[in-house]
């Protein structure tokens, strides 16, 4: 191995670096134009209209037909929490959610407690080996009993995606609202949802290299709409709270980053992810990718490394410079594989060692090249160790562990 | 990332005894694949002498697992099988500086598989085990939903807290509260129908009811009937009764603090302030002030009334 310790940052699902043109645009809003957006005096004369301007480039990047459907909120939690409690709210007398076994801990928490706590009927749709929507279960969940489906549109372990548009529309005769978490996807997907079914869209700043605690949540006009959070009359009375004029300043620019990029993420960052695959998986033995490849994320790869488990792979990548991530960070510290990969029914001898490399416009092809040229020693050192593994290979008789 | 030790690291990174022995006089193999880590570990042990004189392990597993299973080898070599017989997975996590709270299985897996490999070299029978039987709910103490299943039914535990003072499942982050309730409720209602418990007895989720009443914290259950049975002092008891009191109380919670490797010693009383002295694997370990809450309890059980009590190296504090 060589000693050039480089600093790799293949994580970008998890969050990104804040783009320093988007501090840029933020700064002179922190100490010059400080004022509150509210108020008449010149402390806030330009923050109003910068808002504004934020709110245009949000509505841009997501295809919007209004400026008004974009409410700001502090991220992709907060917006799935207010898509899903408002639909409820709106419609006592359906007691049913639609959602996936695949989604985000933001709304699966969420649906779990309902279905505990105030007797939801909560519609899990499964899904198949390589993480494809099981869309007959979907279809047959469908009825006016639902209030609201809430599928993800990209998925943040494996980066498949989800065929949201249709489902949206499949939904529309039964009256159900539907909102989809595309945090994941804004700014790698282009959006066009004027001319979609989708009532609701979470996004989250800090997954497009705007900062953390700044989202959005699409609210497409003519669809009601509760607060989550009452009091001023801030975002047209749909989310109270003096606005984080920084944070929307940051997102807005970073939007209209990311529309400039979007054909960059789709070829360039989409040619480096298949670089860095083909090139680890035809080096190591007992690997492969999870999740649906021909309908994913440019950004994304999840590759399963069988027979060794994945906090030991990325302590030495981490150790080699490299930032990768295994399952969702989300779910690091729990003792389970992720509930995405369990809910895919990867062997149990791979689901713990999956391995989540997520690139960004800012990734470079020397960077693929050092990952390609380390993940296999990596491989092979940790499987020396493994009790499952002989020389080349996995271990004819298998290992029959009792308990002491 | 977790906030790992040096030497976790320096083991994990380049662990000692990795390996295979040819020939293995015993070996160890717990966990699985399923669990997300699995441990062989192989001795090599002098039949004249009874010392082990290698070890090598292979792992499945974290860094902390890697790391645990390295130290384990270090600290087995060398001794004999009585020695090692004694070693408990906080001497593998001592050797390690420390582990995480949420890593302590990886030593406790270790623990397992020296137990496991001693067994195999002597060919004792292993005693039946609890290890993961369904969910962990109790990250902090490795509680998983089986056991607290058998302690609620063996026990008739109704409420958080006796579920708490059996297992110590919850007794530290208590984050898993929630989780621990739902379990509680659902093996209750069970038993409401096995007709074991009245359905007014069950603790149902959002019904909990003060009326239950917190045994005393200490794992093993027959301390509570004990407790139970001694009679309320009362109230004007002289000095001398009351330390008597105490005195008995905690020599009878001797034995159960020592079968765990600790022990307790009454140091003074002043007032309702009970001093003792925490020895062994009691003093210094995460389940200390565990400990001191069970002592307590029992000591309230006995005197029928509030008391304190408190280590007396805080004393030297309270003093100062």
């Amino acid at each position: 191995m060589t000693t050039d310790i480089k600093s790799i940052y293949l994580d970008n699902n998890a969050t990104t670096r804040c783009d320093p043109r988007v501090v840029e645009e933020m700064l002179p809003f922190f100490s010059e134009q400080f004022g509150n957006p509210s108020s008449i005096h010149s402390f806030g004369s330009q923050v109003g209209a910068k808002v504004r301007e934020a709110r245009a480039q949000v509505a841009a990047l997501l295809g919007a037909e209004h400026d008004s459907e974009i409410v700001f909120t502090s991220g992709g939690t907060e917006s799935d929490n207010a898509a899903i409690l408002s639909a409820l709210d709106l419609a006592p007398e359906r007691r049913e959610i639609i959602t996936t076994a695949v989604e985000h801990p933001a709304i699966l928490s969420l649906c779990d407690y309902l279905k505990k706590h105030k007797d939801y009927t909560i519609h899990i749709i499964p899904v198949d080996k390589q993480g494809r929507l099981d869309v007959a279960a979907y279809k047959a969940a469908l009825s006016d009993r639902v209030a609201i489906a809430s599928i993800m549109y990209a998925n943040n372990e494996t980066g498949t995606l989800f065929p949201v548009e249709g489902l949206a529309e499949m939904a529309k005769p039964y009256g159900i609202l539907f909102h989809t978490d595309a945090v994941q996807a804004v700014g790698k997907v282009a959006l066009d949802l004027k001319n979609s079914d989708i009532d609701m869209l979470s996004l989250s700043g800090h997954k497009l290299h705007a900062p953390k605690g700044i989202g959005a949540l699409y609210l497409k006009r003519g669809t009601r709409f509760r607060p989550l959070i009452r009091g001023g009359h801030q975002e047209r009375e749909r989310r109270a709270g003096t606005e984080n004029t920084t944070g929307i300043i940051g997102l807005g620019k970073a939007c209209e980053l990311a529309l400039s990029y979007m054909e960059h993420e789709n070829t360039e960052v989409a040619r480096l992810r298949d670089k860095l695959e083909q090139g680890i998986i035809s080096q190591v033995s007992h690997a492969f990718v999870t999740g649906d490849v021909r309908n994913r994320l440019p950004n994304t790869t999840n590759i399963a490394f069988e027979y060794i488990e994945g906090e030991a792979i990325l302590l030495f990548l981490n150790r080699m410079g490299i930032a990768a991530s295994s399952g969702s960070a989300c779910t690091s510290g729990s003792l389970e594989p992720s509930h995405v990969l369990r809910a895919m029914q990867i062997p149990f001898t791979a689901a713990h060692s999956a391995t989540r490399f997520s690139l960004s416009r800012e990734t470079t092809e020397d960077e693929i090249d050092y990952v390609i040229s380390h993940v296999p020693a990596i491989i092979s050192r940790l499987r020396a160790l493994s009790p499952y593994w002989d020389g080349d290979k996995p271990r004819a008789d298998a290992f029959q562990p009792d308990y002491a | 990332m977790w906030n790992y030790t040096d030497k976790v690291k320096d083991y994990f990174f380049d662990p000692k005894n990795a390996g295979v022995i040819d020939n293995p006089d015993g070996v160890g193999e717990v966990g699985s694949i399923s669990c997300g880590d699995a441990l062989r570990l192989m001795i090599k042990v002098d039949p004249e002498t009874m010392v082990i004189t290698d070890a090598k392990f292979q792992t499945f597993g974290c860094g902390s697992a890697i790391a645990s299973s390295s130290a384990l080898t270090e600290l087995v070599i060398g001794k004999t099988i009585d020695e090692a017989k004694k070693i408990t997975n906080q001497d593998i996590a001592d050797f390690l500086g420390g582990l995480p709270p949420e890593k302590m299985h990886c030593s406790v897996m270790g623990h397992e598989a020296l137990l496991a490999a001693i067994a195999n070299y002597t060919g004792e029978e292993l005693a039946e085990d609890d290890h993961e039987e369904g969910a962990l709910l109790c990250k902090c103490f490795g509680i998983d939903e089986g056991m607290v299943e058998r302690a609620v039914r063996g026990n008739k535990l109704t409420s958080l807290e006796q579920l708490t003072a059996y297992t110590k499942a919850g007794g530290a982050c208590k984050t898993c509260h929630e989780k621990l309730e739902e379990k509680l409720a659902e093996v209750n209602a069970e038993m409401v129908t096995e007709g074991m418990l009245t359905s007014a007895e069950a603790f149902t989720l959002g019904g909990a009811k003060p009326v239950a009443k917190a045994a005393p914290l200490i794992q093993i259950s027959p301390l509570a009937a004990e407790a139970k049975k001694a009679q309320p002092v009362k109230p004007g008891m002289t000095n001398l009764q009351k330390i008597m009191i105490i005195q008995q109380a905690i020599e009878e919670l001797r034995p159960h603090l020592q079968a765990d490797g600790g022990d307790v010693e009454l140091v003074d009383v002043d007032g309702d302030s009970v001093f003792v002295h925490l020895k062994g694997a009691c003093s210094g370990c995460q389940m200390s002030s565990i400990t001191l809450q069970g002592v307590q309890g029992a000591l309230m059980e006995k005197l029928g009334r509030p008391v304190r009590v408190i280590p007396a190296d805080a004393r030297r504090l309270m003093d100062a």
